[in-house]
């Protein structure tokens, strides 16, 4: 069900090489967790974002929560379907539901992520929320 | 804070619906089901919604110097509460400050005070300790009553077939014996959703099957599970405190807007010379609603700005589901309390701009065929 085309942080975000650009997104755990999404923040095109700092806020009903950016490099697209519509994030979050693309600094930074299969297990450990 | 969580007698129930649990009060709570928070909200804004609220408090104060505690214990006119009446009522410190907020039910040979989770242990000792000399008895409640609320437009019809007390002549805030789907319950037309509905108190031992009888009706719709989640985005649309948020031991029921719960010429109560004096003084602040004017969410903390300086903050904020926007409620000086006014929240560092506006920020559609109780 977690698609194998990508990678995926401990922060819940995925990554995904294509044509030697990164789009960046959140797990359909993360939605999951957060509940139904009403507002998303993102960086802006041509901003920097970088691997494992905060890249923007995604707010749940109930609570705002910091996105990580999964790689670093310069934002090339931003979502703007999403912004408009937050609730793409809980319905399609590996597709419709994508957040930005990058022009990547260095692609073997993906390498440092988690596949699917330790994503899975890594999710799977996790008891409850408390 | 070690201690074990609580548990309504429909934990259990929550635990095999897919509910998300989340600590509340001392107790583990259902924040929302599977459908989520935004689907039971709009359901229970259509149709209705069915909440377990079992985490209140319910304490009865019986004897013959009942009335005389809730006299001096809370800020409402007691002695004008019926039989079968309920009123919403704050408990006050000496400063006036709120030790919590309760509705108050007057009932046969006894008065039924239900109070919010977290305060029951802090209400119950205020009124030992108040009640030296008096000669009454507290009784909580709480581990043998439970308590759900079935609220929202439909809830009427719903409730009616499998009820024999007649639903079209029960006004809002009143409370009566009753047997639902069977159950013997109290049943009172009240709620925290700014929709028509009721609340029901049945014996703990009941409740899983009333909870369930009640899920089963269908017409003319079948109401939805709801959990904290909509409880709260729904209270804040209907423009209704919340003990923690708007209300706390350092915020007067004036501020807080409550003013016509408040019976200073009733007689000696705690608080009542502070509110005086802050009646007589004017206040240095006061609740008002606002909404966001882009698209950033308020959330509880967040400074209020106006003309370059902090004015005040925001006890509570959040997407309003049926409002479609971003609203919240704040305290801020009452020159800058008028409906209109600009003002700047800042969202996580970033300025943002908001307008007071009205509230209600969501129309009630309670049965008030007059003001009860308030």
């Amino acid at each position: 069900m977690t698609p194998d085309d990508r990678r995926y942080s401990t922060e819940h975000e995925w990554a995904k090489a294509e044509g030697g650009e990164v789009v960046v997104g959140i797990t359909d755990f993360a939605q999951e967790q957060l509940g139904d999404v009403v507002y998303v923040e993102l960086p802006s095109v041509g901003d920097q974002v970088k691997q494992g700092r905060v890249m923007g806020v995604v707010e749940s009903v109930k609570a705002a929560s910091d996105l990580y950016s999964p790689v670093s490099g310069e934002v090339v697209a931003v979502n703007d379907a999403a912004v408009g519509e937050p609730q793409k994030l809980n319905d399609a979050p590996y597709t419709d539901g994508w957040l930005i693309r990058v022009r990547p600094d260095n692609l073997d930074e993906l390498n440092n992520l988690m596949t699917a299969e330790q994503y899975d297990l890594r999710v799977s450990d996790r008891g409850p929320e408390e | 804070m070690s201690e074990p969580l609580r548990e309504t007698p429909l934990h259990g129930w929550h635990v095999a619906h897919g509910a998300r649990l989340v600590p509340f009060g001392g107790w583990s709570m259902p924040v929302q089901y599977p459908g989520g928070i935004l689907a039971e909200h709009r359901a229970t804004r259509a149709g209705a919604g069915l909440f377990d609220i079992s985490h209140m408090g319910r304490v009865e104060l019986v004897g013959p110097d009942a009335l005389a505690l809730l006299q001096r214990t809370t800020t409402n006119d007691v002695n004008a509460l019926a039989v079968g009446r309920a009123q919403y009522s704050v408990l006050c410190n000496e400063a006036g400050g709120t030790l919590d907020d309760l509705i108050v039910y007057r009932l046969p040979g006894r008065y039924l005070a239900v109070v919010n989770a977290g305060g029951r242990e802090r209400d119950l000792a205020w009124w030992r300790e108040q009640a030296r000399g008096l000669d009454v008895d507290l009784v909580d409640r709480t581990p043998d009553v439970a308590m759900i609320a079935l609220q929202g437009p439909a809830a009427e019809t719903l409730l009616q077939p499998v009820c024999n007390v007649p639903l079209d002549r029960m006004r809002y805030y009143t409370a009566t014996r009753a047997e639902v789907c069977g159950r013997a319950v109290l049943l009172a037309r009240t709620g925290y959703t700014g929709e028509d509905g009721f609340e029901l108190m049945p014996a703990s031992d009941d409740v899983v099957a009333l909870w369930e009888a009640v899920l089963a009706l269908t017409d003319p719709v079948a109401p939805s599970p709801a959990g904290l989640g909509a409880r709260d985005t729904l209270r804040l649309e209907a423009g209704m405190a919340l003990y923690g948020h708007e209300l706390t031991d350092e915020i007067s029921p004036l501020e807080a807007g409550l003013g016509r719960v408040v019976k200073l010429d009733k007689g000696e109560f705690v608080g009542r010379k502070a509110l005086a004096a802050q009646q007589a003084a004017g206040l240095t602040r006061q609740l008002v609603g606002f909404e966001m004017l882009d698209a950033a969410i308020p959330r509880q903390g967040y400074p209020v700005i106006a003309g370059g300086r902090t004015v005040g903050a925001v006890t509570s904020g959040s997407f309003g589901p049926s409002v479609e926007r971003p609203i919240g409620l704040a305290y801020v000086p009452p020159q800058l309390a008028a409906v209109g006014t600009e003002l700047t929240v800042v969202v996580r560092g970033r300025p943002a701009p908001a307008r007071v506006c009205a509230r209600p920020f969501w129309p009630h559609h309670t049965k008030r065929i007059r003001a009860a109780g308030d």
